[in-house]
């Protein structure tokens, strides 16, 4: 038995030797830092497990500690979190389709028709990113209701819950201004009706659809309109507002409590 | 003033009979000489004071010349608390500790103050949990629910891609995206700009406002029953709308069942 474990033990040791020298270089401890688990020495302590949150560009958005009740599931759902995650995984699905999509009238179709016809995991990456877009309409609703029925938006969190509502607000237009873009029938007239809506604001109606549409009517230059509107403004505009919302979160002393 | 324990109080008691004791032991004495005495007695703590000269020289003269007043008049303390003359008189061979206070210190006991009356001392302990691995763990595992989940759908069910955009043939019905489609139903009930603009900005105006409507400060479900029915009916009614223009309006935007007319609905 002893004998044969023997080869197995000297390539062990040597595997074990090779490691202990890797995590030893400086090139390795300067890249992973205090509480990653890659780290020489780690070890499951309340020291290392407090590092890993501190530590962690990903991670630090959250306290080291949270409250018992928080990390129920029953609790939040995860509905916010899971609402961030949502538009992440947009932008990640939506940087990919940009590379294969032009905003003008005489391409757009064509390249959404090539894009699922000939692009390798196109027409899955496109039907991820348009699943997804509803799912994070939905979800931001429920995590609306959440924070409704759970009262967590009295004081002092009454100011993340108007932030929460713009960012309610942000999330409609995101996905409003993305459903033009397939320059399609359905995309066309549901822009038609949604913009035709708005045309009757009062006073100003018409100056308001016209600043949508970029004209007079929908065309060429409405779907540029668009276009800059969907992958630039608005996400530039909800990614600050989301990092108050996060912040505000942390400030307002964390999760809300327990019923 | 339960709040001061038994042992400093008794302390004080005590510390204030001695004074008392003292000081009518003086008062004769002072009645007499005011000046000449209130200089001998404060004379050994002039010496080791970082009081200016001066002022000591001042408070000296006042203090003596207040002692001769009390003991001349009244007790000063009781007369003040509105006691008759009786006591008055009981009280003028005691007035209060006016130099320094009992054995010669300067300094006494004013109140006792109760750890956490002021400033909370010691936190009330909370039951905490190390986010890592507790809820990094749970967001992990939902994340990758939910990733799942749209990677899955995507593979079986794909996105519409209707014809290309025409602007001159009208769809029958055209439809809003499904969440502006209870605004579509109130158009065929209100005039537009009521429907497309006036409900839904006061709608978003309000739920801004909500946390500045909502006063009670209780978040027990139990103790705000007006405000979750009120929430509860406004979503089901959105919620019925938004059903109702999805799947139970068909051409021309008339009302129809879905399972006799067939599905007009596009995500």
């Amino acid at each position: 038995m002893a004998k044969t474990m023997e080869p197995g033990n000297k390539l062990g040791q040597k595997m074990s030797e090779l490691t202990e020298k890797v995590q030893g270089s400086q090139a390795w401890s300067s890249i992973f830092r205090p509480g990653s688990v890659f780290r020489k020495g780690y070890t499951d302590s309340p020291r290392n497990r407090s590092y890993v949150v501190m530590n962690s560009v990903l991670y630090h958005l959250h306290p080291v500690k949270v409250k018992r009740h928080a990390v129920k599931v029953s609790y939040t759902l995860c509905l916010g979190g899971l609402s961030f995650f949502l538009f992440i995984l947009l932008t990640v699905t939506g940087i990919f389709l940009m590379f294969f999509y032009r905003p003008t009238a005489a391409q757009a179709w064509d390249d959404m028709y090539a894009l699922q016809a000939s692009v390798t995991f196109g027409l899955l990456v496109r039907n991820m990113h348009r699943w997804a877009a509803h799912l994070m309409v939905l979800a931001v609703f429920l995590h609306m209701a959440r924070v409704f029925y759970h009262g967590a938006y009295k004081p002092p969190r009454e100011f993340n819950w108007v932030i929460g509502v713009i960012l309610l607000t942000l999330t409609l237009l995101l996905s409003f201004t993305g459903y033009l873009l397939p320059w399609d029938q359905l995309a066309l007239w549901a822009v038609t009706v949604g913009t035709n809506m708005m045309g009757f604001t009062p006073v100003f109606g018409n100056q308001v659809r016209f600043v949508l549409l970029g004209g007079s009517e929908i065309g060429t230059d409405t779907l540029l309109r668009w276009y800059v509107l969907h992958v630039l403004f608005v996400p530039f505009v909800t990614v600050i507002f989301l990092a108050i919302h996060f912040w505000r979160v942390r400030k307002d002393g964390g999760i809300s409590g327990p019923l | 003033m339960a709040e001061i324990p038994e042992h400093l109080r008794k302390r004080a008691e005590e510390a204030r009979k001695k004074a008392e004791a003292k000081k009518a032991a003086e008062a004769g004495e002072v009645a007499a000489a005011p000046a000449e005495s209130g200089a001998d007695a404060d004379a050994p703590a002039a010496g080791d004071s970082k009081i200016p000269a001066h002022l000591l020289e001042r408070s000296k003269a006042a203090k003596a010349a207040k002692a001769a007043k009390e003991s001349a008049g009244a007790g000063g303390e009781l007369v003040g608390a509105g006691v008759g003359s009786a006591a008055a008189a009981v009280a003028s061979a005691a007035p209060p500790p006016a130099a320094a206070g009992p054995a010669g210190h300067t300094q006494r006991l004013l109140t006792v103050v109760k750890a956490g009356s002021i400033q909370d001392v010691k936190a009330a302990p909370v039951d905490k949990v190390h986010v890592w691995p507790h809820l990094l763990a749970v967001e992990f595992v939902s994340a990758l629910a939910v990733l799942a989940f749209t990677l899955i759908f995507s593979i079986f069910v794909n996105a519409p891609l209707l014809a290309v955009a025409n602007i001159n043939q009208t769809p029958n019905p055209s439809k809003a995206p499904w969440y502006f489609l209870g605004l579509q139903e109130l158009l065929t009930m209100f005039h537009p700009m009521v429907a497309g603009v006036t409900i839904p900005g006061i709608g978003i105006f309000l739920l801004i406002l909500a946390p500045y409507i909502d006063r009670n400060p209780s978040n027990k479900p139990e103790d705000r029953k007006f405000a979750i029915a009120l929430f509860t009916v406004q979503m089901m009614f959105w919620a019925v709308l938004t059903i109702i223009s999805s799947f139970f309006r068909g051409p021309g935007y008339n009302f129809i069942l879905p399972w006799n007319d067939g599905l007009f609905f596009e995500l």
